[in-house]
């Protein structure tokens, strides 16, 4: 390939990327300008990106007609915990399923597979009608189970590539060199494995963080539900929508995700580099 | 390995708390002094309807102590859904709040409370029997009434004076052929004469079809309905589609749009009238531009006059519920009439109650109040919101029907095929 043609096929890949990007970020910064619009901008023929006259009045408006504090703060319970349990659970069974392969081990992730092609709305029921012989009903340990047991095959099948991706050779090595099978998983595996861990909990956190059909049903006062729910709030029949204030609480909803991805990414960038290193 | 293992017992130890911590209680609505809780569930989401409801319902439980009602906030949006779940996990709501045409297979299923022997008497005779019989089901009453919206077209005052043509009345509407010429004279120059959001095209289609003594539903002395599309039936779409496509007075492109997407065309001026419900005034107040100037005028009339169908919010007591006559003696509360009007007001709608709709409040010109209140006498039921199989009819045959139609990808011919014969064959499914 000439040096041209290399600087065109590039050109052409950095267009691409470009372009991506700005259709990737086109609902957030339109959903950034909604919010802080006024009422009139949003019904305007020619609509601004930035807006003519920002204001904050959709966010106070949010804010004064649903609890958007205490919801974030359910939803901030449910999805830590979702993630936090997740993890503990599919690391182990992953770590099974990478190492040990056997006939119960491809049972298992026959399993996976086909348990992600039930939709939720056949399952909704009867895990209503369990729900609630456990009391479980109108609470967020209810929805963190559920919201485990919802993330845990995707996880499980997320965390098994990761185990496979650490050579077996350096368990053997840690035991040869005398360290026994829990030091050995500790100090040697866990490392290694700890970005995707991260990547795992973080898919679980934002899996329960944007859920909204199971936190609808299954929660029942205002003081459990959960921020999704309370965004539809917002939302009249007919798809009429009170677009000033949905903005402004969709963008504040956003904004925990975001962040712990910009925290997280460097995190398992770093994580990544360490383990290339060692091993 | 003793730090693993206390970390381990440790996070044991959180999460067990955690899951203790968040569990809730289960209850029968009744505390141990007697007191009687009931979670009434409410679709209010514009801010001075959500405020009128909850305020009545702090009202309500200042003066009744051992009658508590926690206010339950639902969303239209998944409202069907939300319920269904309920109802079968025997945890639904005391009182709901919905609309007609979504209760019928919750009334046939046994999952909402038949009213009759219970609404006091001021209820019943204060609302109308047309409103009534959109929530009877099989001789039990499933809810109540209480608010409604009929369409009406929203204009451009000042295109309209400055065209000339007649100014229509609630007393004196436009006839369809009239509405017809009047949009093809205010078309030009970049403007159309009408938008007509019709994304979702079946209901509007059939319920303005009443004011030409459209029915398209009709229902034989066994009980078994059939469909049948006769001229007043066509009068409503013909005119849509002429507009569309053969006037070109009416906007293609707002064919597939919501109500809420025409605003800003017609606050631009790129339509002189958009066909809305009533309710949308208050997202006009909000985002007219200074200085804009709108009247609401009364839809088109036919051969039946300015007859419409309608399908009016409802109060329903979950058949589960252990408090039925508590939770009706609050809707009594809720749609006493300076109450309903309360309610009426926050949801920019009208009350179906005749006491609340002579309120003076609800008959002022400002923002098309009395457009709106003269054209309630002409309110009907919405055709089929009885008919069982209507929702596939209208998902799987007359949706696409009439979106095809009204674009001119298929003519009258085939629409009438189409709606009749298909539907037909849908509803014969669900009556054998």
């Amino acid at each position: 390939m000439s040096m041209r043609t290399g600087r065109t096929t590039r050109a052409g890949q950095y267009l691409a990327l470009t372009g991506y990007l700005v259709f990737l970020a086109f609902p957030f910064v339109w959903l950034i300008s909604t919010a802080f619009k006024p009422a009139r901008e949003l019904g305007s023929l020619h609509p601004t990106w930035i807006p003519e006259h920002p204001t904050l009045d959709n966010f106070r408006q949010a804010f004064d007609e649903q609890p958007l504090l205490q919801a974030a703060g359910n939803s901030l319970l449910a999805a830590v915990s979702a993630g936090v349990i997740c993890v503990l659970i599919a690391t182990p069974m992953a770590y099974v399923m990478a190492r040990h392969r056997g006939r119960l081990s491809a049972a298992a992730t026959g399993w996976v597979v086909i348990s992600q092609a039930f939709p939720f709305v056949l399952l909704i029921i009867p895990l209503f009608l369990i729900l609630k012989n456990l009391h479980l009903i109108n609470s967020l340990a209810g929805l963190i189970m559920v919201y485990v047991v919802w993330s845990l095959p995707f996880a499980l099948w997320m965390l098994v590539g990761y185990v496979r991706a650490v050579p077996a050779e350096l368990e053997e090595a840690a035991s040869v060199d005398g360290a026994g099978r829990l030091r050995t998983l500790v100090s040697v595996t866990a490392p290694l494995l700890a970005p995707g861990i991260v990547a795992t909990a973080l898919f679980a956190f934002i899996t329960a963080w944007n859920e909204f059909f199971f936190a609808l049903v299954l929660l029942k006062t205002p003081e459990k539900q959960t921020l999704p729910v309370v965004l539809t709030h917002f939302i009249g029949a007919e798809g009429a929508a009170d677009l000033g204030p949905l903005a402004a609480a969709a963008f504040l909803a956003t904004l925990p995700s975001l962040l712990l991805f910009a925290f997280i990414q460097r995190r398992i960038t770093g994580g990544m580099l360490a383990g290339a290193v060692k091993s | 390995m003793r730090a693993f293992t206390r970390a381990a017992a440790a996070a044991a130890t959180v999460l067990t708390l955690l899951l203790a911590g968040c569990s809730g209680g289960g209850s029968d609505g009744t505390d141990a002094d007697g007191t009687v809780h009931l979670r009434f569930q409410s679709l209010a989401w514009q801010t001075e309807s959500v405020k009128a409801n909850r305020e009545l319902v702090a009202e309500w439980n200042a003066a009744h102590p051992g009658i508590q009602v926690d206010y339950v906030q639902g969303s239209w949006d998944s409202v069907h859904d939300q319920l269904l779940t309920s109802f079968e996990g025997g945890e639904a709501p005391d009182i709901i709040h919905d609309a007609s045409d979504d209760l019928a297979d919750f009334a046939y299923g046994g999952y909402l409370a038949d009213l009759s022997a219970l609404l006091p008497g001021r209820l019943t005779q204060d609302i109308p029997a047309a409103s009534w019989s959109t929530t009877t089901f099989d001789g039990g009453v499933y809810g109540v009434p209480f608010l409604q919206e009929p369409k009406v077209l929203i204009a451009n005052t000042k295109i309209l004076k400055a065209s000339g043509v007649r100014i229509p009345t609630a007393g004196h509407p436009w006839s369809w052929e009239e509405f017809r010429q009047v949009t093809k004279e205010l078309t030009g120059k970049g403007r159309y004469g009408v938008a007509w959001p019709l994304k979702e095209p079946v209901s509007v289609t059939l319920n303005l079809g009443l004011s030409t003594g459209g029915q398209l539903f009709h229902r034989g002395e066994d009980g078994k309905v059939d469909l049948r599309f006769g001229e007043g039936d066509s009068v409503v779409p013909r005119t849509i589609h002429d507009q569309v496509t053969v006037d070109h007075s009416a906007a293609r492109t707002a064919l597939g749009m919501g109500g809420s997407d025409t605003l800003p065309g017609f606050f631009g001026g790129k339509y002189a009238m958009v066909p809305l419900g009533f309710a949308y005034r208050q997202q006009v107040v909000e985002q007219a531009p200074e200085g804009f100037e709108w009247s609401v005028l009364p839809a088109p009339a036919g051969s039946d006059g300015t007859a419409q169908g309608v399908s009016p919010q409802t109060l329903s007591v979950a058949e589960d519920s252990p408090h039925k006559k508590e939770a009706v003696e609050f809707i009594d509360f809720l749609l006493d009439p300076p109450n309903m009007v309360r309610l009426a007001k926050g949801d920019w709608m009208l009350p179906t109650g005749t006491e609340a709709l002579a309120d003076p409040a609800l008959h002022t010109e400002d923002l098309g109040w009395a457009t709106g209140t003269a054209i309630a006498q002409g309110l009907r039921p919405a055709p089929a919101q009885s008919v069982r199989g209507y929702p596939e009819w209208k998902d799987k045959v007359a949706t696409p029907a009439l979106q095809e139609y009204y674009s001119g990808t298929i003519g009258l011919d085939e629409l009438t095929d189409r709606l009749v014969d298909d539907g037909n064959r849908v509803l014969a499914r669900y009556q054998r």
